[in-house]
């Protein structure tokens, strides 16, 4: 079918398409990632388990699993939601469904040849930048270009007054990530060595998730809770606090992931104080949120969309909390380098992020396929399971990481706090295993959705009709 | 055009958007430029060559593009004996470290005492060549430099790697090679943190420790011990060779990976190494069928195995 389309004059493509393919990729390596997760997991928790066998070592599947996730997963999701809601709020047509199509199919084989090349230990050695240079210069310019192109076209070229918050956050927040694997990179283009690549390897990985990952959850949401509710959006000026404060708060506090190195004492200072002020654009986006549920909260309950997105937003309190705080000096001392910080990236990716994306993938691919959910039931399993899954990962690992604080600063022997750990490991993992397990579920749903699906009828919206299983 | 209402938003976003790089990227890197190179980076960035992670020089990360340490103990020309020295070997076609390449990124004075007095810019990539770290002194204060032995005292790799043999030869550039590409320091951060930490696993390291060394490989998720200093703790590489064969011989409750694959096919004798055989024994040393675990075979000398045990006993 996407054969068919690839080489189909655009006009011939039924609008939709390309969100259709992005969303099932995007579930797909949503399996693949956790999968992968749940996998490393048992691999801390029983060491001997798989053996000896270069390509199933910790150290060679660790980041397969960070970048399956980041970059097919949650970024695929996005594009999926972008596909669908700019031009949905533009009252128009995607710019070109063709050129989001060519960028669904390079996508995903160029992260599956990265991928496959980390596996095989081609490197670069820089955490959260780990695809060699040329598999980054393939995702910017045979995805990442065609894809903004399409944004910004389809909002050029909208039948509507204004551009509506989501669409800002879509444009906006695809250029910032455009910019930041540019620079992010240089030290790899030109070989720069030093502080100035370690220094830059953490603002790429600080940046991406601040520029590209919460502000276009966040985008997400801005959509899908009012569009669902029916109720419009509490406030727009809120909602242009929480972009302004995203680009000049958000984009600034890198060298707090380096708060113990060797770094310029002003630049930690100045990357503290501007991690608090995180907290600006977090407090915006929860609260317009949570009061444009007013008077509609009956839905957290009764519609499944409304339900993956409101966990996500109320996540990401404790996630702002956490992340504002903890990289301050006082606590930044005690809690760096240790599982707190994996429970908390988790608690951005899995918790806050991924909760949204889901309910927006749910809820895109039943408006294009024009087919009610197939079974509530099923999607009820896979919220619980997301759900307690995460929960006892980010509940055992932070348990974990202030076992290794206190380790740490008491100097403790590091095989005692290994022990210590031990059984939090195995928490780890059996949660992880529950979130793989439930997106394999979801899996079978949407694709039962696909083909038994009651039919939407003609101009009616899908969150209108009744859950039939 | 619909976008022209968005004017006033979209230069504001430019303007904002590019003071915070200014900030972030632009400020703090006249700090970084101005940070002189210790004799640590010196040592750092001419033991692990280029580049430990991807490049088209190694794009496998099979180690082979980097230098050798070695300690010389006869002069390598007229063969007399002399004070031991450490020097850098780089054979040739092996790419220089960006210290060698573009030597502004050493710091004032060792910039211009390795160019004046080390002759670096003599040191040809085709031909190789073997550097050694010098103190001297430049306009009053002393500083660490690079000198190229090759053009100041006429050794070329070849000799050096003859006269000192392979005992005395580390392949420890070669050996972080393997450490990036194994992916250790997802769990040993390199990075003693400038808080209570360092008590128990060294020194934190200086703001010019790290000139020319490309990746850092700080880590960011602990998950075992730090390993910057580890060579001072434990030297030996008996234990070495048996933890990264088999963790769980030296300490029982360690989680790490068994490295064993590292060995290759032979071991230092020619021997071929029976996997299956050895991993039968251990179980039955694990169920308590032997008193003692089956032995580990001595890494060959081209081994990884051997590179990375070079890279640990290196890291003073």
């Amino acid at each position: 079918m996407l054969m068919k389309y690839l080489f189909a004059k655009n006009e011939e493509i039924p609008p939709g398409t390309a969100t259709l393919f992005f969303s099932f990729s995007s579930i797909v390596w949503f399996i693949i990632g956790t999968g992968l997760g749940s996998f490393n997991a048992a691999k801390l928790a029983f060491p001997d388990w798989v053996t000896g066998m270069e390509y199933f070592a910790f150290g060679k599947m660790r980041q397969v699993h960070v970048m399956a996730v980041i970059f097919g997963w949650i970024s695929m999701a996005f594009a999926a939601a972008m596909m669908y809601i700019t031009p949905a709020l533009g009252n128009t047509k995607l710019w070109s469904e063709k050129l989001a199509l060519w960028s669904c199919l390079n996508w995903n084989i160029g992260l599956a040849v990265g991928l496959v090349l980390l596996w095989m230990g081609m490197t670069s050695g820089r955490e959260y930048s780990d695809f060699i240079y040329p598999i980054d210069l393939i995702i910017l310019f045979g995805v990442l270009i065609p894809v903004s192109l399409n944004v910004w076209m389809t909002i050029a070229k909208r039948r509507t007054q204004g551009i509506y918050t989501t669409n800002w956050f879509f444009a906006g927040s695809i250029f910032m990530l455009m910019i930041v694997l540019l620079v992010g990179n240089l030290p790899e283009y030109f070989h720069l060595t030093g502080l100035t690549e370690a220094y830059l390897t953490w603002w790429n990985a600080h940046n991406i998730l601040g520029l590209w990952i919460t502000p276009v959850a966040a985008a997400i949401a801005y959509y899908t809770i009012p569009k669902i509710t029916g109720n419009p959006l509490y406030s727009h000026r809120i909602g242009h606090l929480h972009f302004w404060s995203i680009v000049i708060f958000y984009s600034t506090p890198a060298a707090h992931h380096l708060m113990s190195a060797p770094l310029p004492e002003w630049l930690k200072s100045f990357a503290s104080v501007e991690g608090v002020l995180i907290l600006v654009p977090a407090i915006a986006f929860v609260s317009n949120i949570l009061l444009t549920l007013q008077g509609k909260w009956n839905m957290f309950v009764e519609n499944i969309e409304v339900r993956f997105t409101v966990t996500g937003v109320l996540l990401a309190i404790p996630l702002n909390m956490q992340g504002g705080f903890q990289q301050t000096r006082s606590i930044n001392w005690y809690i760096h380098g240790t599982g707190w910080i994996v429970a908390h990236a988790h608690l951005a990716l899995l918790g806050f992020s991924t909760f949204i994306e889901v309910a927006a993938v749910y809820y895109g691919l039943q408006m294009i396929m024009k087919r009610k959910l197939y079974s509530l039931a099923l999607a009820n399993f896979h919220f619980w399971m997301l759900l307690i899954g995460f929960s006892i990962y980010w509940i055992s690992m932070t348990i974990a990481g202030l076992i290794q604080g206190a380790g740490k600063i008491y100097e403790v022997p590091y095989i005692d706090i290994v022990i210590a750990e031990h059984p939090y490991m195995i928490a780890r993992w059996f949660g992880g295993t529950l979130v793989f397990l439930g997106n394999c579920v979801w899996l079978y749903n949407m694709y039962m959705t696909a083909r038994e699906g009651t039919v939407v009828p003609q101009g009616r919206m899908v969150h209108e009709l009744a859950y039939e299983r | 055009m619909a976008f022209r209402e968005y004017k006033i938003g979209a230069v504001m976003f430019g303007v904002a958007l590019s003071m915070s790089m200014f900030i972030t990227l632009v400020a703090p890197s006249f700090n970084i430029i101005s940070v002189g190179s210790t004799a640590l980076a010196l040592d750092k960035e001419l033991t692990y060559g280029f580049n430990s992670g991807f490049s088209f020089s190694d794009p496998l990360l099979t180690g082979g593009a980097a230098p050798r340490k070695v300690t010389l103990k006869n002069d390598p020309v007229s063969g007399a004996g002399m004070e031991p020295v450490t020097a850098y070997v780089f054979l040739p076609n092996m790419p220089f470290p960006s210290g060698i390449l573009h030597p502004a990124v050493l710091g004032e004075g060792t910039d211009d005492l390795s160019v004046e007095q080390g002759r670096i810019n003599e040191a040809s990539e085709d031909q190789g060549a073997v550097f050694l770290v010098q103190h001297g002194a430049y306009n009053g204060a002393e500083y660490p430099y690079i000198e190229n032995a090759t053009a100041t005292r006429g050794w070329s790799p070849d000799a050096v790697l003859t006269a000192v043999g392979d005992a005395n030869v580390s392949h420890a550039g070669s050996g972080k090679v393997i450490f990036v590409r194994e992916g250790c320091w997802w769990c040993h951060t390199l990075l003693p943190e400038q808080t209570q930490d360092f008590q128990y696993f060294g020194a934190p390291p200086y703001l010019g420790d790290f000139n020319g060394e490309s990746p850092t490989a700080f880590g960011s998720d602990r998950k075992a011990p730090d390993l910057l200093h580890v060579g001072a703790r434990n030297s030996s590489k008996e234990w070495m060779m048996m933890h990264f064969f088999n963790p769980r011989l030296v300490q029982p409750h360690s989680i790490m990976p068994r490295f064993d694959y590292l060995w290759g096919k032979v071991d230092a004798n020619g021997n071929e190494i029976d996997y299956n055989a050895w991993r039968k024994e251990y179980l039955k040393y694990r169920r308590g069928e032997r008193v003692a675990p089956p032995e580990v075979p001595v890494p060959a000398p081209d081994s990884e195995a051997r590179y990375l045990i070079d890279f640990v006993l290196n890291l003073k």
